[in-house]
């Protein structure tokens, strides 16, 4: 089953089960990706509440899939990582989370909101001269 | 304080275990990662680990299962527990008939990979755990590392 992501005006929600195969890791990234590219978001929020693990693999997925969206012209934002997940992956090793993150969903939406308005959504107008 | 055993019963004490498989789980698939991190979790937490603990163990049961889906095409985890007087104990043994590793120095080392990953795997798995020891030749590795808590 594909993780659904859900559209709040121009952000993409998805909140990642508890137990999540490296397939639906990547199709969510190919998802995501497809919306933004479609036009439908400038901005993703991931929230991995209910995630209680984090593994190498699946950091490296979901920093890219924040490059990605980056590169593309868009934000992405991870919310709300278990403080264990978050010793473990620092135990883990330096930059195994490469992206920006919040404390919770409401926290990442806000981020991106702020992170699109400060470098311009791409709808917004050419000021007249 | 010890408990003293029924007189009508034979065997060891409940409280104080030798070592115990708990679980052994079929890598067949990425279903079966998930399973033996559920399974490895479950057996953290019986043993009274806390959550921390259990986090660590779930993540390098990933790590090491997912190794042998992708580098043998699966394999065999077991998780073990084992219970004295003045600690307990997990270990997770992965195995698999695959080629083996023919570079441990540098599959243990940070950034090294064969299989299109950051190379983090091994190396982290290693931080996570007490102790890690792999013995590896062409048709058969096995991985074994634990993790031990005063009681």
């Amino acid at each position: 089953m594909r993780v659904p992501i859900l559209r709040l005006g121009r952000v993409l929600l998805t909140s990642l089960p508890a137990d999540l195969t490296d397939q639906q890791v990547m199709d969510l990234q190919i998802d995501a990706l497809a919306l933004i590219q479609a036009g439908k978001a400038d901005g993703l929020v991931i929230d991995i509440t209910a995630a209680d693990v984090v593994d190498s693999y699946m950091a490296r997925i979901l920093s890219e899939t924040a490059k990605m969206v980056k590169i593309m012209g868009g934000v992405a934002v991870l919310a709300g990582m278990q403080p264990a997940v978050a010793l473990t992956l620092v135990e883990m090793g330096r930059g195994m989370i490469d992206m920006e993150t919040a404390f919770d969903l409401e926290g990442g939406v806000a981020k991106v909101g702020r992170m699109v308005a400060s470098r311009g959504g791409r709808h917004d107008e050419v000021p007249a001269a | 304080m010890t408990k003293s055993r029924p007189p009508d019963r034979d065997g060891p004490e409940p409280e104080v275990s030798g070592t115990a498989t708990c679980a052994v789980v079929d890598i067949r698939g990425q279903d079966d990662i998930l399973r033996a991190r559920q399974a490895s979790r479950a057996a953290a937490a019986a043993i009274g680990f806390g959550t921390v603990d259990q986090t660590r163990l779930a993540t390098v049961v990933s790590e090491l299962t997912r190794n042998t889906l992708t580098y043998a095409g699966g394999g065999a985890c077991r998780v073990l527990t084992r219970v004295t007087a003045h600690e307990r104990s997990i270990v997770i043994e992965v195995e698999d008939q695959g080629p083996g590793i023919a570079d441990i120095t540098g599959a243990m080392t940070r950034g090294y990979s064969t299989g299109g990953g950051l190379g983090l795997g091994l190396a982290a798995v290693h931080k996570l755990m007490d102790d890690m020891t792999i013995e590896t030749r062409p048709g058969r590795t096995l991985v074994r590392t634990g993790m031990t808590r005063r009681r």
